[in-house]
């Protein structure tokens, strides 16, 4: 019994980080409709402007580790911003094959210059929070874990305020229902599509942060696997809903823990894909999300 | 006679002649020529499945992979008894060798169908996601299957490829998808792309369509796979994922899709690439990736597609 709550809140913290790329991805499909491939690498660049400022700061301070995770998020913000001024948005309204490709090109890109500016060898990233070890009966929690819960369930219920409460979240919906009927009443799509690409990068790279402090071992193709089952994890949860994929992280970091834990550990990678592939075709809009028919 | 039979029928003198004066020819130049040869029979065959019918397949290694390993594995487990202790003659090593390579090729076409069958009901970036995730549960698989090697993968494969072989089956690649596409049965492919919801309202079985190219893709990609394991004499699971699969799509894209020359081309042009960069070969993926970003806001209908008008994408 303690073996299996040790594995579900190791499963949540793993699943937390999931669900913060995943509202990435969910959001950007949610106003543009198309898989943003390089927000995996935003992920993976949160991680290591952590690394760096890391440094500058003093380590195993609250205060410290707070700067270094809102100094990445900023970081990474301007970066999903720059990326979909200069790349994404000339092509906007081109086929989604051509958004998709370049999308691909931008994740290589980022990957391959991480390596020759980073360097490939893998880094250990520095322990930015106090570092403790809590006892609850047989139960160990690192702070860690309940620095990730914590500040993921902030940024999450952070997000729902900012998606439901204010006006440019509005807009946010706005768009995402239908671009055309919003620029009419006056939404200026290219502010709410760029916020979007920065809301979502932030995200990435506290869950960048995140995961570098429960895994310490960051290298620029870090970002490959962890984006992809957030991606799943969106998908999940039904792309373009908020609390699907809030909802389809948990799960799918629980489930995979589990399968971490268990005999068949080998095969831990492809269980997000065989997961993925069953929902989509028994429910092809996710747990969460609305089927819609196409209309010609 | 036909152009395409034409063309066969060259590039079969072409290989008969250069096997024939093989072993004048400097051996790292026949390499790079085995290496380009491997690259247009999957770069032909992802066109078809990608360019031509529009369906947007990322796990195009994966069949690869399984093409590889069979043939692999006929030629490792099953020759050394039917050739016995001295490896037998050329004739009797030639067949078996392309007894190896339709098993690779038929075990990938299989498992095109399996993948193909629900897969090829989900559209555009799902089915992207989809096809990627197979590749991977692939080689997840592979990479947990003892018999075959396991993570280590499979080694002592015996060096069977020449440039004959090469050169025959990516004639045979060209050939079977120019003169299948360009067929009245074909035209259903490009339709299928074009438009689909239309060419259903006019009765095509677009699902019909989409399957018999990912199967006959997945053919010729595993053909390519089992040329390539006897060509390196060693195949691992992780030389087949997700990066392999993305090159082949360059190829396909950089081309311009649904346009066999341009495909040709650009796998030639990709796999002399390395080659020459050898020098600043660190760079190789940062050119690659800013060619892919440049190509699509410049030229979205491809380096080496010249039709003029509306780009096909």
């Amino acid at each position: 019994m303690s073996e299996f709550l040790q594995q579900l809140l190791n499963g949540l913290s793993l699943g937390a980080i999931y669900a913060l790329i995943a509202l990435g991805y969910t959001m950007v499909y949610g106003v543009l409709r198309f898989i943003n491939f390089a927000h995996s690498d935003v992920f993976m660049v949160g991680a290591f402007i952590g690394y760096y400022l890391g440094k500058l700061v003093p380590e195993g301070t609250f205060w410290g580790g707070l700067l270094v995770l809102s100094g990445a998020m900023i970081g990474c913000a301007l970066l999903g911003m720059f990326i979909e001024r200069v790349v994404y948005r000339p092509l906007r309204h081109g086929p989604t094959l051509n958004v998709l490709i370049t999308a691909i090109g931008v994740s290589l890109l980022l990957e391959y210059t991480g390596q020759i500016v980073f360097g490939a060898a893998p880094r250990t990233f520095p322990q930015i929070f106090p570092a403790a070890n809590y006892h609850v009966g047989s139960l160990t929690i690192s702070s860690n874990q309940v620095f990730v819960i914590a500040v993921a369930i902030l940024l999450m219920i952070a997000l729902q305020l900012i998606v439901f409460k204010t006006k440019i979240g509005t807009a946010m919906r706005a768009v995402s229902l239908n671009p055309k009927a919003a620029q009419l009443v006056g939404v200026n799509n290219n502010v709410v599509i760029s916020f979007t690409f920065g809301l979502g990068s932030a995200l990435a790279a506290a869950g960048g942060i995140l995961y570098a402090m429960n895994y310490p071992s960051i290298d620029p193709l870090m970002g490959v696997m962890p984006g992809l089952k957030a991606f799943v994890a969106a998908i999940l949860g039904g792309i373009g809903n908020i609390p699907g994929a809030a909802l389809g992280g948990l799960l799918l970091g629980t489930v995979e823990t589990f399968i971490g834990g268990s005999q068949f550990s080998t095969y831990k990678d492809a269980i997000a894909f065989a997961i993925l592939i069953v929902i989509l075709l028994f429910k092809p809009a996710g747990l969460l999300g609305k089927f819609t028919i196409e209309k010609v | 006679m036909p152009r395409p039979h034409l063309y066969l029928l060259a590039t079969l003198a072409c290989a008969f002649g250069l096997s024939h004066f093989s072993d004048k020819i400097d051996p790292y130049f026949l390499d790079v020529l085995t290496g380009i040869g491997i690259n247009i029979i999957l770069a032909v065959s992802l066109n078809l499945v990608n360019g031509y019918t529009g369906q947007f397949s990322l796990g195009h290694a994966g069949f690869m992979s399984v093409g590889a390993y069979m043939a692999a594995a006929v030629s490792v487990f099953l020759g050394p008894r039917l050739l016995g202790e001295d490896g037998g003659t050329a004739l009797q090593q030639g067949s078996l060798f392309l007894a190896a390579l339709l098993t690779g090729g038929c075990a990938a076409a299989l498992a095109g169908l399996a993948v193909g069958v629900p897969s090829l009901r989900l559209k555009g970036d799902y089915l992207a996601l989809v096809t990627l995730g197979f590749g991977e549960i692939i080689r997840v698989i592979f990479q947990n299957f003892e018999p075959l090697g396991g993570a280590l993968g499979l080694n002592s494969i015996p060096a069977y490829t020449t440039i004959f072989w090469v050169l025959t089956l990516v004639g045979l690649a060209v050939f079977v998808v120019t003169c299948l596409v360009n067929s009245t049965y074909g035209r259903g492919f490009l339709a299928t792309h074009d438009d689909e919801i239309a060419s259903e309202a006019v009765g095509l079985n677009t699902t019909r369509y989409k399957i018999v190219a990912f199967v006959i893709g997945a053919f010729f990609a595993g053909t390519a796979g089992g040329l390539y394991g006897h060509f390196k004499m060693t195949i691992t699971p992780t030389g087949f994922d997700f990066t392999k699969s993305i090159e082949i799509v360059v190829m396909v894209i950089l081309g311009g899709m649904g346009n066999t020359l341009g495909v040709i081309l650009a796998a030639i042009l990709l796999t002399l690439l390395p080659e020459l960069l050898r020098p600043i070969a660190e760079y190789r993926m940062i050119i690659y990736s800013l060619m892919l970003i440049v190509l699509m806001l410049a030229r979205p209908q491809g380096l080496f597609n010249f039709k003029f008008g509306k780009a096909k994408l």
